[in-house]
C-alpha cells in the first residue's frame, strides 16, 4: 500500500463496508483521550485563544478507504455526540461515530515528529503510513 | 501510523493530499506565481531560478507557442507575432487602448474585445493570457509536485467587469480553478500586513507595467478594509518606456522605423529606464537595421523632465482617492510601494513629497502582490494555520441586485462597496391581488437580467391581496465579511418573510451544503444499521444455500433426528433473515453451523473414503 492517490470524495458519502464491531447504535462505546493527548489539546486550545474542544471524525478518502479528521471545535453542531475525557470535550458527528466507537486518541513522539495517534479498535487494515484505514 | 496535527475547523487535509494553492500575479510586463510553504509565502522560480515570467507570448507558423524569456527574445525578430503587455487588451475595445497606432500588431475589428491576427491564427487577449497562465500553472505544479487545487489571481482594483471576466475566462482556459480574483493592492496589503503586523491607514501605490492603482486601506487588528480605490488602467511603466522611446526618435532624428527597429528601440528604452533607477545617466547606443546609429545619453534629470506629465498622472488619482476616503495625507501612516516601476527615483520622490514621508520598500515591490495572493489562496483552499483567523474586508467586484418587471435589474448593492454591507430597498406588487413574489438575485453591471449572472431565486408568499402597487416589500441584501450574501424579503404589513443565502463565487451555498450534510447525519444511524443487516442477510442466505445443496447430495449420512435438527435450524435462520434483528440472524447462523458441524465432518470423511476406495497406499501421492 504505497501509492496513495485515491481522490477525496464527498465527506457525506460513506463507504459500503460497515464497521465490524458495530452492532447497533446502543452498543457504541465512547471515544476517549489519553491523559497526554488531553493535556496537549487543552494547551493548544488555550494558545489558540478559542475553541470549546476537539472534533474527531472520519471521511472517505485515501488509499485504504477512510481518513481521520482532527480539528478544533469552535461550536457544537446540533447532531454532535459529546464525550468528556480528562476535562476536554470531544465532539463526534453521528456519521463518524460508528467508525470511531471505542477509539482512544493518544499523543505520541516519533523521532523529531510528534502528534496525535488514533488507537481505533474498528480498524481492520490501514495503509502503510496509517493516514487512512478500513474498518 | 502517521502522526496528525489538529486542523482548523473544516480544514483537515486528506491523507497524502495537501491542498495546493497558489497566488498568481498576472502582470502586464511580468507575471509571478507564489505559494505558502510551511506557513511562509514564497515566489516559485523557474528551473533557471528566475522568479519573473515576462508576460510575452510568441506564436510561430507551425502553431507552437513560446512564453516568457524565449518569447521576449523574439520581440525584435518577429514583433507582429510576439505579443507583449496583453493585459492591456483584456476585455478592451480598440478605442480603449493607448498608443494603439504604435503597436506592431494586426488588430482585428470585432464587436467588443479586440483580437490579434497572428501567424498562428486570430487570437483573443483571453487566449494569449491563458498561455501565460498555463506556464505559471505548469511551473507551480512542477514545484509543488501535484495538481493545483486552485489559484488566487490578482487584478488591478480598477479593472471593470469585462476585464475581470476576461481574466477569469483566461484562467479557465488554462485549466486553473479560480478561488478568487483579488485586487492587487489588497494582495500587497496582505503581504505587508502579515509580515509587518503594522496597524493604521496605508496607501498602496502600485505602478506596474501597464496599470496604475492607488488604494487607501485601513489595517487594524489584522483586518484589512479597503476605504477607497482609484487609478488609471492605462498608465504604467510601458508609458515611461514609450516616453524614452519617443525621446530617442526625436533626439536621434531617425528615418521612419521598420517594425524590427521600433521594437529594438523600445527594448533599449526600457533597459535605459531600468538602469536609471541605479545610475545617474545611461548611454543609449543602437545600430538600426537601416544602418543608422543612435548614440545618446539619458540622465535622470532628463528622464524626469520627459516623464513629468506621467508622474503627475499618478499623483492626481492619489489625491482623489484620499479625498474619497475622507482623509488627508496626515492620516496616512505608511505608503506601500508595489510594482517594478516604483523603483524609478522620480516616482519615489513624488510619492515621498506628496505623503511627506518615505514610502515603504522593505518587500520586493515586484513580488508583494504574488506573495499576498499566495497567502489568500492558502486560506481559501482551506490550509489555514492556527491563528490565521483574520478576515479580509474587500470590495464587491460586481453589483448585486434583483430582477424587476420586464427582466430589468435593480441594483441594490453597487460594485466596489466594501464588505460587510447591508442595503435595503422597497418593492411592490404589479398585479391586483398578487399574493406571492418571485425574487431573483442577480450579479453584474448590465441592465438586463439575461446579461447578468443569476445567483438565486426564491419566493415570498403570504402577501395579503391588495391592489397593485399597494404592498410594501422590503428587500434587504446583506454581504458578510466572508462574501456570503443573504437576501431577505419582508412584507411590511404582515411581517411575512422569506430569505435565501448565496455565496456569489461558488456553486453551492453554505446552507445547501449544510442541508445536504444534515440529511446525511439524520440518516447516519439508519444507514450503518441497514448496511450491517444487509451484510448479515447475504451471509445467512449463502449458508442456507450451502446447507441445502449438501442435504441434496448426502442426506443419507444423517439420522432422522439429526435431519430434523438441521431443518429446524434452517427454518429459524430463514425466519430471522426476514426480520431486522441482526443479532438474531447471527445467532441463527451460529445454531445452523453448529447443527451441521457433524454433518460436514461426515461428508468430508465420506469424500476422502471415496477418493481412497480401491487404491493402495503406493498409488497415492501424498
Amino acid at each position: 500500500m504505497s501509492a496513495c492517490t485515491t481522490p477525496v470524495t464527498d465527506p457525506a458519502v460513506m463507504p459500503d463496508t460497515p464497521p465490524a464491531s458495530w452492532l447497533g447504535s446502543d452498543s457504541a462505546s465512547p471515544v476517549t483521550l489519553s491523559a497526554r493527548a488531553a493535556d496537549h489539546i487543552a494547551k493548544y486550545i488555550a494558545k489558540r485563544g478559542k475553541g470549546i474542544g476537539i472534533r474527531l471524525g472520519v471521511r472517505t478518502s485515501g488509499c485504504s478507504g477512510m481518513a481521520y479528521k482532527l480539528e478544533f471545535a469552535d461550536a457544537p453542531n446540533a447532531e454532535d455526540i459529546e464525550f468528556l475525557s480528562h476535562g476536554v470535550k470531544v465532539l463526534v458527528d453521528p456519521k463518524s461515530l460508528p467508525y470511531l466507537a471505542g477509539t482512544e486518541l493518544d499523543y505520541a513522539r516519533e523521532g523529531l515528529n510528534e502528534g496525535f495517534k488514533f488507537n481505533n479498535p474498528n480498524v481492520k487494515d490501514a495503509c502503510g503510513c496509517g493516514e487512512s484505514f478500513t474498518t | 501510523m502517521a502522526l496528525l496535527q489538529i486542523a482548523e475547523p473544516g480544514a483537515s487535509a486528506a491523507p497524502h493530499e495537501h491542498r495546493l494553492a497558489v497566488g498568481i500575479d498576472l502582470g502586464t510586463t511580468n507575471s509571478l506565481v507564489a505559494t505558502v510553504r510551511s506557513g511562509m509565502s514564497v515566489v516559485l522560480n523557474d528551473v533557471q531560478g528566475r522568479p519573473l515570467l515576462p508576460s510575452v507570448v510568441a506564436y510561430a507558423a507551425d502553431g507552437s507557442v513560446e512564453v516568457g524569456y524565449g518569447a521576449e527574445a523574439r520581440q525584435s525578430v518577429d514583433p507582429k507575432n510576439t505579443i507583449v503587455s496583453v493585459k492591456r487588451f483584456m476585455g478592451r475595445g480598440r478605442h480603449d487602448i493607448a498608443h494603439i497606432e504604435t503597436l506592431p500588431y494586426d488588430f482585428v475589428d470585432t464587436n467588443g474585445m479586440v483580437k490579434l491576427k497572428t501567424i498562428a491564427g486570430i487570437k483573443s487577449p483571453v487566449e494569449i493570457s491563458a498561455e501565460i497562465l498555463k506556464t505559471m500553472r505548469n511551473r507551480a505544479e512542477a514545484s509543488l509536485g501535484g495538481e493545483l487545487t486552485g489559484a488566487v489571481i490578482t487584478v488591478p482594483a480598477y479593472f471593470d467587469d469585462a476585464q475581470r471576466q476576461a481574466t477569469k475566462d483566461a484562467a479557465r482556459l488554462a485549466g486553473i480553478n479560480v478561488l478568487r480574483l483579488l485586487n492587487e493592492p489588497t494582495a500587497a496589503a496582505i503581504a505587508y500586513g502579515l509580515d509587518n503586523s503594522a496597524e493604521g491607514i496605508y496607501a498602496v501605490f502600485d505602478l506596474g507595467g501597464g496599470t496604475f492603482d492607488i488604494s487607501i486601506l485601513r489595517l487594524s487588528k489584522g483586518v484589512f478594509e479597503v476605504m477607497a480605490t482609484g487609478g488609471d488602467s492605462a498608465l504604467g511603466g510601458d508609458d515611461f518606456d514609450h516616453r524614452v522611446f519617443c525621446w530617442i526618435i526625436e533626439q536621434a532624428k531617425t528615418a521612419p522605423l521598420s517594425l524590427q527597429d521600433a521594437r529594438l528601440l523600445q527594448t533599449r528604452a526600457r533597459e535605459a529606464k531600468e538602469q536609471l533607477s541605479q545610475h545617474g545617466q545611461v548611454p543609449i547606443t543602437v545600430k538600426l537595421g537601416s544602418g543608422e546609429y543612435v548614440d545618446l545619453t539619458l540622465t535622470t534629470e532628463m528622464f524626469k523632465d520627459i516623464s513629468r506629465t506621467l508622474v503627475q498622472k499618478t499623483i492626481a488619482p492619489t489625491k482623489k482617492a484620499l479625498r474619497d476616503a475622507g482623509l488627508t495625507v496626515a492620516d496616512v501612516r505608511g505608503v506601500v510601494m508595489v510594482g517594478g516601476s516604483t523603483r524609478m527615483p522620480q516616482i519615489q520622490h513624488a510619492v515621498a513629497e506628496l505623503f511627506k514621508q518615505e514610502p515603504l520598500n522593505n518587500l520586493d515591490p515586484e513580488k508583494v502582490v504574488a506573495l499576498g495572493a499566495a497567502t489568500q489562496a492558502n486560506l481559501l483552499a482551506g490550509n489555514r494555520a492556527a491563528g490565521d483567523d483574520w478576515l479580509l474586508l474587500d470590495v464587491i467586484p460586481l453589483s448585486l441586485g434583483l430582477e424587476t418587471m420586464g427582466g430589468l435589474v435593480e441594483k441594490v448593492i453597487p460594485r466596489n462597496s466594501t464588505i460587510p454591507i447591508a442595503r435595503a430597498q422597497e418593492f411592490t406588487t404589479f398585479k391586483d391581488g398578487q399574493t406571492a413574489m418571485s425574487i431573483q438575485v442577480v450579479q453584474g453591471e448590465r441592465e438586463l437580467v439575461s446579461d447578468c449572472r443569476s445567483l438565486a431565486r426564491f419566493e415570498l408568499r403570504g402577501i395579503p391581496p391588495m391592489v397593485a402597487g399597494a404592498a410594501r416589500i422590503r428587500v434587504t441584501f446583506q454581504v458578510d465579511a466572508d462574501g456570503l450574501l443573504s437576501v431577505t424579503a419582508r412584507e411590511q404589513t404582515t411581517g411575512h418573510e422569506a430569505r435565501i443565502e448565496v455565496k456569489p463565487s461558488y456553486g453551492l451555498s453554505d446552507d445547501e451544503i449544510a442541508g445536504m450534510l444534515r440529511d446525511s447525519f439524520s440518516h447516519a444511524g439508519d444507514d450503518a444499521f441497514r448496511r450491517a443487516l444487509r451484510e448479515a442477510q447475504v451471509e445467512a442466505q449463502r449458508l442456507i444455500e450451502a446447507t441445502q445443496s449438501a442435504l441434496q447430495d448426502d442426506a443419507d449420512l444423517l439420522s432422522t433426528l439429526e435431519r430434523a435438527h438441521i431443518d429446524e435450524a434452517m427454518t429459524r435462520l430463514q425466519h430471522a433473515m426476514g426480520g431486522e434483528d441482526r443479532r438474531l440472524i447471527d445467532q441463527a447462523m451460529h445454531t445452523l453451523s453448529a447443527a451441521t458441524n457433524e454433518f460436514a465432518a461426515r461428508r468430508m470423511n465420506q469424500s476422502v473414503q471415496r477418493a481412497l476406495a480401491g487404491r493402495n497406499v503406493n498409488q497415492l501421492s501424498l
